[in-house]
This record gives structure tokens, sequence and C-alpha cells, in this order.
């Protein structure tokens, strides 16, 4: 072979070889924010925002939802903390409620706690998934602390915080008078009730201490079925919340009487927490939620006021896309470097 | 072969010398012993020097070694007070306060020290293999008994006898002791110490001459007693002992490291400086670590956020202590009695400490750690475009443009200053015969660059710039033809002979003659071909005598005492060859400026011929010499003007009688001892050189390199300033500052240079100072005049240009004058420094980078440029065929100085806008998600809970933001090259940085600040109590932190859709992907359990739920219609350029009305007095100014 080739060969080795992605040449979409794209975009999100906002609004607006905050009327003024914390007492306390509409079944009932640190992190950290849901994981108790073992260091099951401050008011309604059942079946996430508490696993020592925290369980009953501890260790995020406590399933109407006996067990007088009965309907955006509808209409309104802002922007003020009297080097002849 | 006509001019360097270096002056042999000069060197006897342990020869520059490389690069690496941090946080993972897991904290910081140590590493090893190169050559050395053994250049120690043979390089500093030529002369090719290709002379001491073989070093022994190793290439003192005699050593007689044998068989010599000791390793400096300015602010950015997040836990760890305080031992369901030390209501202080530690972890996303590795990463991709360009890859040598580091690439894009060294960056170093004026009449029709665009320029009939550019560039080079190496000469008149029938045919000869004899070249014969090539101290030697050689007189032999040339058609006979004897020869020096040969031709008659600077010649022509004066004088100043180097030629007959005593005269002077020898050998040889009769002159093409003057043109028009710092002598830097356009006619020179040694000192006596203080008076007021005239320049076109010698600049960079010059050089279009050590361009280079406060470029191609190469915050190297030490110390190099404007002007921009939109969208993405954790913790008792699941976060940046924001970093274009190219104005958004001003953070932080609060309020309010499904369920920790979490990442990724205006189907892939790949991840977490909550969230929970869907949609709009407003705001009422461009593409404006997009290409571009375009323009005007002059001339004459 020729040397001179060679050589040229073994130059060339090193030239790059051309391809669109190294040379930086890969074709590509540049959109560009012309005037009639950002008054369209501005439009498009008007026109979308505003029926969503509507809609959302009116099936807020067709709740009908009942709350009654009990926890400083079913409470004697002096000395709320000795008499919730006396487990002699009978706190049963009757409450009787007005229904100002028609509430289509299913009507939900919700517990409302305020004041409450559910997310608080020490509370949040003290459980153990491994024991809900195994059976021989009895003694997974480590982040359990300080509810881990009974004194005579028995493990727990449940374990934790969560569960032992389990919440444990529980409501009797009638209506008019006769006894409705609350069916308090589905009220979890099903789930967490298929994988996440075990259908084998059995409360064990719970509450079995001299300090008591909320609610016993039935240790005859596996966890999975334990529906109401199920919602409770799902924390809430807020400090105010809602947990679902059961669904009463026919219609009650306009005027009704509500009659609801209440068990009024839990302290929330301790730390000035608040507690309420909530009875509500729900429709496909949940809950009485106005705040989402009442955003949508916002935006949706802002853009489209903005497209108008643009479009008198552009009629007063137009330029021309590509205009060239806005190139640096056309603008500002005057101040020349140097 | 005995030259001994051939005195050096290096004698003269010990006085010239580098008077910016430090180091000993050679104020005599007095100092020797004294402190500074106490090496002693025992040649050729290891017994009595071993005992001495001077180091040696092996030379090493990596940082680390395999022993120090962990700690060191470690300790590298935490210098960065991020690292620190995240350090910190890192062993902080490990105890309970940390709200995470620790693989979490852990697992971040070991990639990104783990990637900064590996790039570190393989930096270092490539250092290693280099020195392990150069340790390992070989050379010959003395083992005893007259006997030579080939040894590996580490292994030589000071006192070692070495033979060096041709064409190799001086392993160590060494005294020359003898030669292949018998009175001891070498000549040196120091290029990579000066960059200089011209060779130098060396010559060894009489004493030692009988040293010349192998045999007689078998008893040889000497001391030499001289300085210790110092950093200054032009002195040395030290006295040799030998024979019981002692000898002053001067830098004469000095080979340095590095610098490289030429023309001469072999030479040996005594090592006396070795490794790190030699002249060349103390010139070398460490390399620094450079950062981008950007980083730099960077890092204030994350300092700022740093407070930031100190302030934010300060607040949560005091809110923390209180509720403890206050709120705890109420909060019975936490058991508060059960507490430890982490949340004990009795302690609030104590938990306060620990859970400001827990929050300081927390909320450590607002500082992005993976903002450094992908910073690294887009770079390193950045680094793979540069080097896979296309555009960029030399042909002639094979070299592709590499970046050597990549952590410099955006700075690029910022450029104020370029400031570049000439031989071999700017120029070939090769000269071409041009043109020529003999007898008054100017022969050559070749033209100039400047010439030829000039003229097509006015016949383009265009009256504006409307003709761009690269259109008369590319005209150009059509009608390029490659004549022989050396001469781009063609004219019939003189060309094969044709010569003869010309009028002054006689004339015509003389000047022949004078261009083959008049030199100090040596012809090398090369025998396969039989062809001859020229040795020559300067290239335009060589020029000339290939010019000669094609005129018909071939220059083919010299001896001792003669000159041979071949003359081709003097005589009927044909070829003839003519000898003609050497009677003198008068150097060539810097101050003489001429050179002389006096010689006898074959009739006996004695000639002189004499070359030099035109000046000089027409002071010494005889009266009936100046026939040809004018019309040569008109002749001259066109071809500099056109930016050739000129010199005149003369001739003088002498009488046998005047030659004679003259001879006498001249001999007395050359054998004269003492420091005054200089002065009469001056003085006797101006005698001889006077009553001279003027031949012609000769015009030279200093041939720049391919595309120099079209890239200097374009980066004077992207808005850059261009200085020339050369080694070269004061005239030929200006010539090559003619040809390139950086000066041009009509420009004002400002001189400054140091007046010569007599003046400054009557200067001083007058006024009784120091000759120093003198020549820094007069500097004083040189710069103080030019200041004064520029500010006084009323004319808005005047351009004025610095030059400035390496004599003056020492004293212009002392401390008390150097603001002063530079004001001045600032107000200058031009500025070139001439004759500058390579200390010296480094100190030029930080004068401008600290002055200005700017960021400088250096590029250069020799070792003399590594200084300023390192000093400047980006050193580029041209990888061309000098050495590689530019290279190693630069940041980027590439193989022609052509590419720069590629590099510059499409990467540079490119980076710069990467990087910067890079780093604001970093910060806006990790304060949104940062401060969102801080406002959950408001409503969490500041416990330090997060609403994120772990995984959530570890994700956050690492995977699901991560690559959409390298996508940016990595692909966005504003504008494609083509247009980065057509419009140099562009480039100005850099230096002016434009995207990276505080205005453009703040925004960008503002607008984090804006979409963290509207994620959390917005979602805070949805979600707060009530039902999220028609089941009644409501929304727990888990689906509110997961609902946030998406909108978070439909947020960012759609923020980044909007920063973009270049999608490939990378973008759209990973900014789309980005969401999906959430929704991906979000499903199969939720099947396993270790999800906890999250359990089948999407499935399950949320899918089903519109509300989660709308919550997204509203958010996420929310989040973005402000930018959308900003961007949409600016580019309708004060679009930047590359808005408008990419209107006018995007319309395809610029195919249907190309009269205006070439009218805008050429506007596009900074005002600028230097470049070839400012230079067409002012021809124009000069044209045009004739033009009008002689308008009613030429109608009269059209009517009569």
């Amino acid at each position: 072979m020729d040397p001179f080739e060679m050589q040229d060969n073994s130059k060339n080795s090193n030239k790059p070889k051309y391809s669109k992605f190294t040379q930086q040449e890969l074709p590509a979409c540049k959109p560009l924010l012309t005037p009639a794209i950002v008054i369209s975009a501005f439009l498009l999100v008007g026109i979308i925002f505003i029926p969503v906002g509507l809609a959302s609004l009116s099936a807020s607006q067709e709740i009908v939802e009942l709350i009654d905050r009990y926890d400083t009327t079913c409470v004697p003024m002096a000395d709320k903390v000795g008499y919730i914390q006396d487990s002699k007492t009978d706190k049963s306390c009757i409450r009787t409620l007005t229904v100002p509409k028609h509430m289509k079944s299913p009507i939900q009932i919700y517990y409302q706690i305020g004041d409450f640190y559910q997310n608080h992190r020490r509370y949040v950290k003290s459980r153990s998934d491994k024991q809900l849901r195994y059976k021989n994981a009895a003694h997974f108790t480590k982040d359990c602390e300080p509810e881990g073992y009974t004194a005579d260091g028995v493990p727990i099951v449940p374990c934790g915080l969560i569960a032992w401050s389990l919440f444990n008011d529980t409501y009797t309604i009638s209506v008019n008078k006769k006894a409705i059942g609350v069916n308090k079946k589905d009220i979890a996430w099903q789930s967490d009730k298929n994988k996440k508490f075990g259908s084998d696993v059995y409360p064990r020592n719970f509450q079995n201490g001299n300090l008591i925290g909320g609610a016993k369980l039935n240790e005859s009953i596996p966890l999975s079925e334990q529906e109401d501890l199920i919602v409770w260790m799902r924390t809430a995020a807020l400090p105010t919340f809602r947990k679902l406590y059961g669904r009463i399933e026919t219609d009650i109407m306009a005027n009704d009487q509500l009659t609801v006996v209440i068990q009024n067990n839990y302290n929330t007088y301790s730390f000035g927490g608040s507690k309420a009965l909530v009875l509500s309907t729900t429709s496909w955006i949940g809950g009485k939620n106005n705040f989402i509808g009442v955003a949508y209409l916002i935006v949706g309104g802002l853009c489209l006021f903005l497209a108008l802002v643009f479009v008198v922007l552009y009629m007063f003020k137009p330029r021309n896309l590509g205009d060239l009297s806005f190139l640096s080097w056309n603008r500002n002849t005057l101040d020349c470097p140097n | 072969m005995r030259w001994s006509k051939l005195y050096t001019f290096n004698c003269f360097r010990g006085h010239h010398g580098d008077a910016g270096a430090d180091g000993p002056s050679s104020d005599g042999a007095g100092a020797v012993g004294g402190p500074g000069f106490s090496r002693v060197v025992h040649c050729n006897n290891p017994g009595l020097q071993k005992p001495l342990k001077y180091p040696t020869n092996y030379i090493t520059t990596t940082k680390y070694n395999i022993i120090t490389f962990f700690p060191k690069a470690i300790f590298e690496q935490f210098r960065r007070v991020a690292n620190l941090y995240f350090l910190l946080t890192a062993i902080l993972s490990l105890t309970p306060v940390c709200p995470f897991s620790p693989v979490s904290m852990i697992a971040p910081l070991a990639f990104v020290v783990g990637l900064s140590m590996l790039k570190e590493g393989l930096e270092d090893w490539r250092r290693f293999i280099q020195d392990m190169k150069v340790n390992n050559r070989k050379i010959a050395v003395h083992k005893g008994d007259g006997e030579f053994m080939y040894r590996h250049w580490e292994e030589l120690c000071v006192g070692d006898v070495v033979k060096v043979e041709k064409d190799q390089f001086f392993p160590a500093d060494l005294l020359l002791l003898s030669s292949s030529y018998e009175d001891g002369i070498c000549y040196v090719e120091t290029m990579n110490l000066d960059g200089e290709t011209n060779l130098k002379v060396k010559r060894s001491l009489e004493a030692t001459l009988p040293l010349e073989e192998d045999e007689s070093f078998k008893d040889f022994q000497a001391v030499i007693r001289c300085e210790d190793p110092n950093p200054s290439l032009y002195t040395f003192t030290g006295n040799f002992e030998y024979e019981r005699q002692v000898f002053a050593l001067d830098p004469g007689q000095i080979l340095l490291r590095d610098s490289k044998l030429r023309n001469t068989s072999f030479i040996y010599g005594v090592v006396i400086f070795t490794g790190h000791d030699s002249k060349v390793m103390q010139n070398s400096t460490e390399s620094p670590s450079k950062r981008s300015r950007i980083e730099k602010k960077m890092d204030l950015i994350i300092y700022i956020l740093f407070t930031v997040l100190m302030l934010i836990s300060l607040i949560s760890s005091i809110g923390f202590a209180v509720r403890i305080k206050l709120d705890l031992p109420h909060w019975w369901y936490l058991q508060p009695q059960k507490s430890n030390k982490l949340d004990d209501p009795s302690r609030p202080a104590l938990s306060g400490i620990f859970h400001l530690i827990t929050a300081l972890i927390l909320y450590g996303y607002l500082i992005p750690i993976s903002l450094y590795v992908s910073i690294e990463l887009v770079k390193v991709l950045q680094a793979h475009f540069i080097n896979q360009d296309i555009h960029m890859f030399d042909e002639e040598t094979g070299n592709t443009a590499q970046a050597r580091t990549s952590n410099l690439n955006e700075e690029l894009g910022q450029v104020h200053t370029v400031l570049s060294d000439k031989t071999g960056t700017l120029t070939c170093n090769q000269m071409d015969f041009l043109k020529c004026s003999i007898a008054g009449v100017s022969y050559g029709v070749g033209s100039s660059e400047v010439e030829i665009a000039a003229a097509k320029h006015m016949a383009s009939g265009y009256d504006d710039h409307d003709m761009p550019l690269e259109d008369i560039w590319e005209e150009n080079n059509e009608d390029e033809i490659e004549l022989v190496e050396g001469v781009t000469f063609s004219d019939d008149r003189l060309m094969h002979g044709n010569w003869t029938k010309e009028p002054n045919s006689s004339t015509i000869l003389l000047f022949f003659r004078i261009l083959a004899l008049c030199h100090t070249a040596i012809p090398e014969t090369n025998e396969a071909t039989g062809s001859i090539a020229y040795e020559a101290e300067s290239p335009d030697e060589g020029a000339f005598l290939v010019a000669a050689r094609e005129f018909g007189f071939e220059f083919f032999k010299r001896t001792q005492s003669s000159v041979f040339v071949r003359e081709k058609h003097t005589s009927p006979n044909g070829t003839t060859e003519r000898e003609f004897k050497i009677l003198n020869l008068l150097e060539f020096n810097s101050k003489r400026k001429r050179m002389t040969v006096i010689l006898k031709d074959e009739d006996g008659q004695i000639l002189l011929f004499c070359k030099g600077a035109d000046s000089i010649i027409f002071d010494r022509l005889a009266k009936n010499g100046r026939v040809y004066e004018v019309d040569t004088t008109r002749h001259l100043n066109d071809y500099g003007e056109a930016g050739l180097r000129t010199l005149a030629l003369s001739y003088r007959v002498l009488e046998e009688a005047e030659y004679s005593s003259w001879n006498a005269e001249f001999l007395r002077a050359k054998t004269s001892i003492g420091p005054d020898r200089e002065l009469q050998l001056e003085r006797v040889s101006d005698l001889i050189e006077r009553e001279l009769i003027l031949v012609g002159a000769t015009a030279v093409e200093d041939k720049l390199q391919k595309g120099v003057p079209q890239c200097i043109d374009r980066l004077a028009q992207a808005g850059l300033k261009i200085w020339v710092l050369t080694g070269d002598k004061m005239e030929t830097a200006i010539n090559i500052g003619y040809a390139c356009s950086l000066l041009r006619q009509g420009m004002k020179q400002i001189c400054l240079s140091i007046p010569t040694g007599d003046q400054v000192a009557q200067d001083a006596k007058k006024s009784s100072l120091t000759t120093e203080q003198a020549a820094k008076e007069s500097l004083l007021s040189q710069i103080a005049n030019g200041s004064q005239m520029v500010k006084l320049e009323k004319d808005p076109d005047a351009a004025f240009a610095l030059v400035i010698d390496g004599k003056a600049l020492a004293f212009a960079l002392e401390d008390n004058m150097k603001h002063m010059f530079l004001n001045l050089a600032i107000e200058c279009a031009s500025v070139i420094c001439c004759r500058v050590s390579p200390k010296q361009k480094a100190l030029v280079t930080r004068l401008v980078k600290e002055g200005i406060g700017q960021t400088t470029l250096a590029i250069g191609d020799g070792a003399n440029d590594v200084g300023m190469i390192q000093e400047a915050d980006i050193g580029v190297g041209i990888s061309g065929v000098e050495g590689m030490q530019a290279v190693m110390a630069s940041d980027f190099s590439i193989s022609q100085f052509r590419f720069l404007e590629r590099l510059l002007v499409v990467h540079g921009h490119w980076c710069y806008k990467r990087i910067a939109q890079m780093i604001c969208y970093f910060f806006y993405k990790n304060i949104a998600f940062g401060l969102t954790i801080f406002y959950f913790e408001a409503f969490a008792g500041f416990s330090g809970q997060s609403v994120y699941d772990d995984w959530f976060m570890l994700l956050f940046n690492v995977v699901l933001t991560s690559l959409p924001v390298i996508s940016l970093g990595v692909f966005e274009q504003d504008v494609s090259s083509e247009i980065c190219l057509q419009f140099p104005a562009l480039y100005q958004q850099g230096p002016k940085n434009l995207f990276f001003d505080w205005y453009r953070i703040l925004g960008w932080m503002g607008n984090g600040l804006y979409s963290s609060l509207a994620i959390f309020f917005l979602n805070l309010c949805i979600f707060y109590d009530q039902a999220i499904r028609a089941g009644g369920q409501t929304a727990d920790m888990a689906a509110v932190g997961t609902t946030m979490f998406t909108c978070i990442i439909w947020a960012v990724n759609m923020q980044i859709a909007l920063t973009m205006s270049h999608f490939t189907w990378i973008q759209h892939l990973f900014v789309w992907g980005s969401i999906t790949t959430w929704y991906v991840f979000i499903l199969a977490y939720g099947m396993t359990l270790r999800s906890g909550d999250n359990y089948q969230i999407l499935l399950e929970v949320l899918g089903p739920a519109p509300i989660y869907w709308a919550a997204t949609l509203l958010v996420t709009a929310a989040c973005n219609i402000p930018y959308l407003i900003h961007i949409s705001y600016q580019r309708s009422c004060n679009p930047l350029d590359h808005h408008v461009i990419q209107e006018i593409k995007y319309l395809k404006k610029d195919v249907e009305d190309q009269t205006m997009w070439k009218r805008e290409r050429s506007k596009a571009r900074q005002k600028t007095k230097i470049g070839f375009t400012a230079r067409v323009d002012a021809k124009i005007k000069q044209i045009k100014g004739k033009l009008h002059k002689k308008g009613p001339s030429l109608t009269i004459h059209t009517v009569s």
C-alpha cells in the first residue's frame, strides 16, 4: 500500500463521522409564540376552564351537608378533661338536627376532628406495616415506639401511636325517632383491606396498659375487617380532617328530624381540638367543594381577559412578525461599542 | 568549516533581556559563589557531584500520584461548599434526626463526587503518560573512558557529559562544550521557549573547542560555579574552571532544555540544570483550575439559597421548639411523657437544635445536588459536540477541535478580549515573495487579499454593505493558484529569463544577485531529488532565495569563504556556476535593521550589497543612488498598505584601497576585548554602509494561516477585542497587523517604546535620574500623550492602534503605570505587543483580565504561550505542527485559528445560553419543589414530616426532572449555527450577559416561589377536608402528597417546554417521557407493598377521582400562566434579536426577500474599526475620495 495513502487514511480516521445528531442538525420543530398562538392559547384555556369550573361548581352546589360540632355541648363546662378521662361516667349525648334539604342516599357520615396533628412526624412514623399484614410479624415493633410493647414486654398488635389513639366516639342515628342503620362496611379502601391488613392477624394486647388511648378492638375479628382502624391508620395530611364513619343507605327528606346519640369518648379536650359530626351527600366531585369550581372560573376568566388584553395589545401596538426595526442593530444605532 | 565571520547576535540578548522576569541579571561573574549563585557542577565526575544531591532529570507535571490521589482528590472535591454540605447531611442521615432514609442522601453524593474524581483521575493520567514519554526519551551520555551510551532522559544527572545529535531536543540545560563545527557553533531552534522559528547561534568557549570527539572526554574534568535555578530564559551567570583557568560564562553558551539542535550534526555538552531545575520547567506555572463566570455566579446563588435554607430551617426549628414547649404536653396521642431528647418538652432548646439539623436536611432540596451532576454531564456532552464538529476538523493535520476541560464551555460565549500569539497562530511563519520594485518599476501581478476584496467590492456596485462578506471570500478563493512554495510571484516580464529584455536589465541583474548573495542561509541538498532547501535564520531570507532560484539564480553551495550561485540567463552558454568570495558579513540585528555582505566577484570587483528597512537604506544613499527613490517609495507605500513586509535593496562598488583600509579597522574592532566590542563593530560597520545606490525593494507576504483575516474580521464584528502578543520584532508585528487587518493605513498608531540606551543615558544625565527612572518618565509621557490624542480626537471614524515593545511593556506593567496603560489600550481599536517574553504574555493577560473584568481568551501554539493560556479565563491551544505544550496547557485546542470563530460564535453562544437557562431552570424547579416541603411543615407542627414519599423526593431530581433539563442543556438552539455565523452581533448576548443577569435569575426564583405557593395552597384548599370521590372517601396524607407531586411534575415539565425553543425528538421524548415516567412509576410503586399508604394509590384512590385530574390541570395552568404572559409580552413588545430572527426564519422571509436578508446580515455586526471589513470600507472611502477629486478632470478630458 502506498505510504501516503496510509497516512491519509490515518488522518481521515480522526474525521468525525457526519451525522445529524453529532452536528446538532436534527430536524426540530420550533414552535413560535406568534400573536395568534398566544391569543388562541389563552382563549383555549379559558374555553376549557370555564365549563369545567361551572360543572364542578354546580356539582358542589347540589351537595347537602350537615355539620354538627358537638365537642363543646356534650361535655360539662367545668373540667372537660377530667370528665372525658373518667372511664366510669356515661358519656352519651343526644343531638337533634333538622335536615334542610332532601338528602339522597348514600349519605356519608364523617367525624371531623380539629387541631389533631395526625401528620406529626412522631405520630406518622409510629406504626408497623409488617405487623399489620403478616401473622408472624408481631415482634416487628421497632418503629412503633413508644407504643411497641406492653409493660410486660409482649408486643402489641396493632402497635404504635396511630392505632393506640384510635377514635372511639360512636353515633347512633334515628330519623323522626325511627332508628336507621349505619352501614360501616366498605368505608376503607379495598386494597387496604385485601393487602395491607392481614385477614389472619388478630389484635393482641391492644389497649391493655394503664394508659388507654382510644378505642379497643374486638380480638376475635381480624384486622382486615376492622375498617374503623383501617380508616384511622390512613393519617390525614392536615390537622383538621374528616374520616368516614359509615353510610346511611336511605334517603332523608327535607325537614326530617335527625336524632344522634353520641358516645362522647374521644379526648380532644386536652389539646383544645374540636369534634364534629358531618352528614353529607356526594357527587362525582366528592364532597361539597366550591373552591375548585371557583378557582377554575377565576383562572379561565383570567385567561379570557388575557386573550382580550393581547388582542388589544396587538391592535394598538402591532408588531409584524420578524419586524426588522426591533433588531438591536437597527434600534440603537447611536450607541456603538468602543 | 569555520564561520568566524558569522558572529552571533545572541550576545545582545543578555542586555536585551527579559526585564519583566525576575531572577538575577547578568551583572558579571563577581556574584558567583554569593547568595543565589551557589550551584557547583563537577563535570564528568559523578563521585564529587553525587553528594551535592541536585534533583534528577525526572519530571512530573501530574497533580496526584497513586497514594495521594484519593486523599487529595477527595479534599479537592470537598472544597466545594455545596459538596461539604451534602457530605454533612449524608453523615447526619445515619442518625435518627434525618427525615429520610440514609441511602437517599448518600447515593447521590457518592455519585457526584465519584464522577468528578473519575474525571480528575483521567485528566491526570493523561498528564502522566505525557510525562513518561518525555522521561523515556533517549540520549547519549558519557559513561567513562570516552564511551557514550544511550540512556533515558530521566536518568541524567548534573555534571554528565552528553552528546546531542541533529534535530534532537536538549534533555536538560547544558553548557555547550563543542560542536561538529570547528569553531564550536551550533544552531538552536527555540520554538518551544519563545515561539520564534528562526535559528539561533550558540557558541562554545574557545577553551573547550578541542573536545570534539568521544575519546577526548576520557579525562575531561572541569568545575562550573553558577547561578541557582531561576526562570529567566535570557540570562545566565557562571564561571567555568578548566585546566586551572577560570572562564566567564554567558547565555551564549547555554543550551536550554526543550530547544532543538538544528543544522549541526552533533554537540557535546555538560548538564547544568536538570529536571525541574531547568529554565523551561522553572518557567512553567502550575496549571490553575479555572471556573467559568457563570459557575462563580452560581456559587453565589447557592450561598443565597443556603441563607434561605438556614432561615427557613431556623423558622422551622423555632416553631418546633415553641410547639414542643407549649403544645406537646397536651398532645396525649403522641405520648409526650415517653418522649426522647429529639422532642422533649422539658428541654425545648435542645430539641430545637436537633430539629435544626433535621430541617437542614429536609429542606436540602432547595440546593440542587443534582445540579452539579447535571451540569457536569451536560458539559461533557457539549464538549463531545465540540469534538465532533465536522466544521472544525482540519483535513491537513487530521485534528479535530478538542474541549480538553469541559467546564468552560459556556465561558466561550462570553469572551470580551482575545489575546493571540502571532507566529504559528495567525501566520504560518512562511514567507511568500509577492512583489518587487526594480529600478522604479513594480513587478509582480499577484495581489494581496485585501486588494482583491476591495476591488471586488467596488466592482459589485453595491453602495453600502449590501454584499455580505462571505461572498467576497468565496469568490476570492476561486482564483487561488498554488505556485512554488514560498513564491506566489508571477510576472512574465521577469520570469523565464524575460528580464533580460527589460530596459533596465543590468539593474535587474544586480537585484537578483543581491537576493541570491546577501544572506546568511545554508543550502541543504536533498540527495534523492537533487532539490535544494535553505536553512535560513529568518523565513524572509528563505523566500528571497527561493525567489532568486525561480528567477534563475540558484544559490547552491556555501563554503568557508565563498558563495556559489548557478545562474541561468546571464551568459549565452546557458547555466553557469559563479563563485563569489565573501569578504565580510555584517549581520542583521534589530537595532541596525540592515544586513550587508561585502564580496568579490569573479572579475575581482569588490561589491557591497546591503538590504534593510527602507528608512535606514534611504538615509544612506549616495547622491547618484537616488534615481529610483521616488518611484520606489511610492511602491513601498503601496506594498505596505497591502500588508506586505518590505525591504529595500542597495549596492555599492568599493575600491580596493578603500576596502582594505576599512577592513583593517574592522578586524581591529572585532578582535578587541571588552564590553564595547559591539559598539566598536557597529561604529565600523556604519562607516562602510554609506553612499549606497538604490536598486529596488522587495515585498514579501508573511503568509497568514488560512482564513485568519476572515476570522479576525468576524470576531471583530461579534464585538470582540483582539490583542496580539508576539515575541517578534516590532516591524514584523506591525506588518502582520497590516496583513490580518488589525492595522490599516490611516489608523493612528501610538507606538510605545523605551528610547535607545544612549538617549536614555543622556536624558538621565541631564535630569540626574537613573536610567531606569528616565525610561519610565519617558514612557509615562508617551502614554499620557497617547491618551490625550485619543481624547482630543473628534472624528468618530478615527481608529487608534497601540503598539508596545517588550521593554516598555515591562515598565507599563508595573503597578503605578498599568492602569494608565490599560485605559489607553482599551481606547485603541487594536493592540499589538511585540518582543514580549512568555512571562510578560501572562502578565498582560492578567492585566486585561483583572483590569477590564471581562472574560479573556488567550490563543497560542507554542510553549511560550503556555503562561498566557493558563492565565487567561480560557486558554486555547493550536494543535498544529509545533510541540504539544500549548495544547497540554489549554482548555480547548483547535488546529487552525479560523476555527476560533465557530468555537466562539456557534458553540460558545449555544453553550452559554444552554447553561444559563439550565441553571436558572434548576433553581426554579428546586425552589418550587423545596418550598412546598417547608409550607407543609407549618401545617404539621414543624415536626419534620414530609408530605411526599421518600422515593418521590429521591426520584424528583434524579429521574423525574433530570432528563428534560439535560436535554435543554445539550440540545437547545435559539438559532441555527448558520445564523450564529451570519449574525455575529448575536454573540454579544453573551458578553452582555443577557441570560444570566440578576434580573433573570431573580425572575426565575420568583417564578419558583410563585409556583410553590400555587402548587401547595391550591392543593390544600382543594383537598382540605372534603371527600374526594363519589364514594365519600377523604384524602389522606399520601393522596394529598401524590397529587401535589403530580402537579409539580406537570408544572415543571410544562415550564421547561415553554422555555425550550427547539424540539427535536429527543426533547419531546424527555419532556413528555418524564411525565409519563411519573405515572408509570406511581403505578409500579403502587404495586409493591413497600409503598405504604401509596399502595395502589393511582389505580384505586386517585385515578378514578375526577378531582385529582382537575386539580392537576388547574395547578399546572396556574403555575405556567405568569411565565407565558411574560414571554408573550416580551416577544411582542420587546423582542430580542434571536426572537426576530426566529420569526423571520419561521415565516421564511429570508427566502422571499433575499435582499433584506443580506442587508440585515451585513448590518448585524458590531461597529468595528479593525478587521477586513473596516479596512475595505476605509479603502473604498479612500478610492471614492480620489474619484471625487479626479471626477472634474476626467470630464474635462472627455470633453476635449
